[in-house]
């Protein structure tokens, strides 16, 4: 691959995490605007908020602002340390979420050959966040909340990584780069025009990584975590302020980087029909495209997400160890048997 | 487990009415959206509600009419009009006749921070002398405040709606709001 | 370390090992959980005190009170008028419907019957309250079980009830529109066809939510199954209106004991359902908005011209006397028992809140259930707090 610009490597490396760390504040208040705010108001006949700015673009920004105004309370019988570390490292996880996230032939941070790998094992790194945060808040409703979301999310972790696998046999790379390109210069049927997008070829796999997306999310209808109407916000209960900001953004920002992947791998990332894969204009056009896809993707979860009453918590479990978990077998088992005869 | 067609329809809902919020407009003017127009809600102070002629929104006091007879004052029901008065002689009403004792009115204050907006004062008055205007914006930061005098309450007469027509079948009469 | 007596150091010793005792034998003790005072599920200040083994609820209890505003007591230093004001207030989502049996009861006192007209609106706006108020439980349930948009809609939709209710009594809430003899004024011309309209809207939002949640294979699995109530429990628990036809219990005061109102005048159905689960209470519910839209519509068309008021004199005195009246409200059987002296208020009111009687079920049927399902079954009980504290 062609480099962009000639920097030294920890000037480029350096560049690059500035905006990555610039990105998930952006993101999530893309994300937040668009749809927490101005479609669900539109699904409701509302219009969301619409004084601050025009349209309302700025309300994000407000709260922020609000938020960064209020007191800092730590429950009394907190554990303090812990309580305070629980955002940071939710926040961490998403952060390095974004480190492997490939905008173009070279706008990525750290292209890293096992990225898929990196990707799910980082993003399960939030799971400890939670549990920090359930347990050292000293209350009852944290406590249920970050059970249930520990519970959660590990029992919809591997769906995941089994629905990306049957994705990685078909590109044959762990590389996110290169599951790109494997789309960019695969051929449905001996036509070459738009790739292969693996959304076609593994239908059933991307709608396992959406839905066991949609519980890593913590979205509805699988927000038994967060749950407002029966534990009151679940694990971030005793958060305010600039805590509950970081825990926020960190829903949002996750949200975001899911929809990156599942636009990375299921709908050819950011390589658009016609150009070169290694072409230096995709870095410039890439990240357009793969805006389009992720606001396309992130409809999709948050129409879900307004939608649907939410599931109880036996049911989860019982939805992703019946259902998902044997789909995604049976999905890894097809793929392989279709590698081995075409 | 999922049947589709359940979840499905219910994604349909909530994306027919985005649509119907955002794009209300029929005919080829459809693609333009303007969620101003299809959202239900009332921008607040930007535009105002209309309450119905029949709102209780504040009470009006038409002073001319009232004799401080005390009826509403008693029959409120957690007693909020405060009234106090006293009586004058007034020159007789034809030219000749003998002259006559009104009661003036010194005091008539409804405190708004207890009042129920039952509506027994405005009924049970039985000089015409205290309305219903549907006007709703008269909050105040201090709960003290909230207490009209007569002079304010006599202010709100200017926003009396006229009563409405009855649906026909009514034997009720339209009465008339002095002006 | 400073010194300390063998016998502080035997203690702690001792209690070292009643510790660790404990964690080898893993003793996972039960854990009270207060579901509010203050909780989004409760609306208002109902609490439940459960008793959880992990997410199981082993005893709940439901402690009320937080609320009470001793309106009966109250009732007592007030004139008959002036207690249509407070008894507005008890179940604040239906509040017409409340006024309805306590003016009943006063006039049944007084031998006193309002005029046709009078009751055929009476009745009209006894279901239009109804029907607002339905509708805010269709919604709110979806927001118990999670699913935001329900409720909008819900309260988008019951803002067209509460207009057409606004535009003849002049409160959206707290009307305070019936009196002893009849009602307080006629209805305003063009109001029978906006009405018309707002039914039909009102169906559509039945649809919506049939579409929304009904439906919804989520919200069966969340309910279905969850809370069962038998009839003869739901019977020996004294719960009234949905909650006892959702146990297929056929059982109406509309129907079966009329005090007088229109509804015998209109053709219309009870609804039961034999499930008697938190399914079975919504769609009752559902289907009850739905029908009473449909006696609204036929009541609009057919009401009889004339008075509005019966001859009462302008200061009202009751008879010495007792009487006891309920009707079917919006959550099941309202009743008023007065006890009057010949004053100009009442001696003594016994208030029969449904909501009392559907929540005092709430030990018995959440014995054994998921924390969630506690909210479930709190909210396809409906209860309202100013009706159970009242
Ligand atoms: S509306 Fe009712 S509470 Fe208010 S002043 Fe009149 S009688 Fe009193
Ligand atoms: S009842 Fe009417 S006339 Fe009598 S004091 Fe009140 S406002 Fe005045």
């Amino acid at each position: 691959m062609t480099t962009l610009l000639a920097l030294p490597y920890w000037q480029e490396t350096g560049i690059k995490l500035g905006l990555a760390l610039a990105i998930i504040p952006t993101t999530s208040l893309i994300l937040v605007y668009l749809f927490l705010f101005k479609m669900m108001a539109f699904m409701q006949s509302r219009l969301g908020p619409n004084d601050t700015g025009p349209y309302g673009t700025l309300q994000l920004i407000a709260e922020a602002i609000k938020f960064l105004q209020k007191e800092d309370i730590h429950p009394a019988q907190a554990d303090r340390r812990v309580f305070r570390m629980a955002p940071v490292v939710v926040l961490a996880s998403t952060f390095l979420l974004y480190v492997v996230l490939p905008a173009g032939p070279d706008a990525v941070v750290q292209n890293l050959d096992t990225g898929v790998f990196y990707a799910m094992a980082v993003s399960s790194i939030s799971v400890l966040g939670i549990l920090m945060a359930g347990w050292s808040s000293a209350n009852k409703y944290a406590l249920l909340g970050g059970l249930r979301a520990a519970g959660q999310l590990i029992a919809y972790e591997l769906p995941l990584i089994l629905a990306v696998m049957g994705v990685v046999i078909q590109a044959e790379t762990l590389n996110l780069q290169g599951i790109v390109e494997a789309q960019a210069t695969g051929e449905i049927f001996g036509f070459g025009g738009i790739g292969n997008p693996f959304i076609l070829t593994q239908f059933l796999a991307f709608l396992i990584f959406m839905i066991a997306a949609q519980a890593e999310l913590t979205q509805t209808p699988f927000d038994m975590p967060v749950a407002e109407t029966e534990l009151v916000g679940g694990f971030h209960i005793e958060y305010t302020g600039f805590r509950f900001l970081l825990f926020f953004m960190a829903e949002f920002g996750t949200a975001f980087a899911f929809a990156a992947l599942a636009s990375v791998m299921f709908l050819g990332g950011w390589w658009i029909p016609g150009f070169d894969v290694d072409d230096n204009i995709l870095n410039v056009l890439g990240p357009g495209v793969m805006l389009g896809k992720i606001l396309l993707i992130a409809f999709f979860i948050f129409w879900v997400r307004f939608t649907y009453p939410r599931l109880r918590e036996d049911q989860l479990q019982k939805f992703a160890w019946k259902v998902l978990i044997p789909l995604a077998l049976v999905n890894i088992v097809l793929t392989g048997i279709f590698k081995v005869v075409f | 487990m999922p049947q589709l067609p359940g979840l499905i329809k219910g994604l349909g809902v909530t994306a027919k009415t985005a649509g119907r919020t955002l794009f209300p407009k029929r005919g080829w003017k459809t693609l333009i959206p303007a969620p101003q127009k299809g959202a239900v809600t009332v921008q607040y102070p930007h535009e105002k509600e209309a309450p119905p002629e029949r709102a209780r929104g504040v009470i009006a006091l038409h002073e001319e009419n009232c004799t401080a007879c005390m009826l509403c004052s008693r029959s409120c029901p957690d007693w909020c009009i405060y009234i106090e008065g006293h009586k004058v002689k007034a020159p007789p009403r034809r030219e000749g006749g003998k002259p006559r004792t009104v009661n003036m009115l010194d005091r008539f204050d409804i405190d708004y921070a207890l009042c129920m907006y039952c509506g027994i004062c405005v009924e049970v008055c039985p000089f015409d002398a205290l309305f219903w205007t549907p006007e709703y914006e008269y909050s105040e930061p201090r709960i003290a405040d909230l207490l009209h005098d007569k002079d304010r309450l006599g202010e709100w007469m200017d926003t009396v709606p006229d009563f409405l027509d009855y649906e026909p079948g009514s034997e009720q009469k339209v009465r008339k709001v002095p002006r | 370390m400073t010194a300390t007596s063998d016998r502080e150091q035997m203690a702690y010793i001792s209690s070292q090992a009643a510790d660790a005792r404990v964690n080898v034998e893993l003793d996972t003790g039960d854990m009270t959980l207060n579901i509010g005072p203050q909780h989004p599920a409760t609306h208002g200040t109902l609490r439940i005190a459960c008793q959880l083994d992990g997410e199981q609820v082993v005893v709940a209890e439901p402690i009320m009170g937080y609320m009470h505003r001793g309106y009966e007591k109250l009732c007592e230093v007030r004139t008959y008028p002036q207690c249509t004001t407070l008894i507005n207030r008890i179940d604040w989502l239906g509040s017409f419907a409340n006024e309805v049996p306590f003016i009943l009861a006063a006039e049944r006192l007084m031998e006193v019957e309002a005029p046709p007209r009078a009751q055929w609106i009476r009745t009209i706006l006894f279901e239009l309250s109804r029907v607002a108020n339905l509708a805010l439980f269709l919604g709110d349930m979806g927001v118990q079980i999670g699913a935001l948009t329900p409720v909008f809609f819900a309260f988008r939709d019951r803002e067209r009830v509460l207009n057409q209710i606004e535009e003849v009594t002049g409160g959206r809430f707290h009307p305070n529109f019936d009196r002893i003899g009849g009602l307080k004024d006629d209805i305003p011309k063009g109001w029978i066809e906006e009405t018309h309209s707002v039914m039909v809207k009102m169906r559509t939002f039945c649809d919506e939510m049939e579409d929304l949640l009904v439906g919804n294979e989520i919200f069966q699995a969340r309910c279905r199954g969850v809370g069962v109530i038998p009839p003869e429990v739901a019977l020996s628990y004294g719960l009234s209106g949905a909650n006892l036809r959702a146990s297929g219990v056929d059982w109406d005061l509309r129907r079966d004991a009329n005090p007088g109102l229109a509804w015998d005048q209109v053709d219309w159905r009870v609804w039961t359902h034999p499930d008697g689960d938190s399914f079975a209470r919504y769609w009752v519910r559902l289907q009850e908005t739905r029908e009473a839209t449909r006696i609204v519509d036929q009541l609009l068309d057919g009401i009889p011209s004339g008075p509005i008021m019966a001859k009462v004199p302008r200061i009202i005195k009751v008879p010495a006397g007792e009487a006891y009246l309920s009707t079917e409200n919006p959550l099941g059987e309202m009743g008023y028992y007065i006890v009057s002296k010949g004053d100009l208020g009442p001696f003594r009111v016994k208030i029969r809140t449904p909501s009392f009687n559907n929540i005092s079920i709430v030990p018995w049927v959440m014995k054994g259930v998921y924390v969630p399902d506690v909210i479930t079954i709190l909210g396809s009980l409906y209860f309202i707090l100013g009706d159970i504290d009242r």
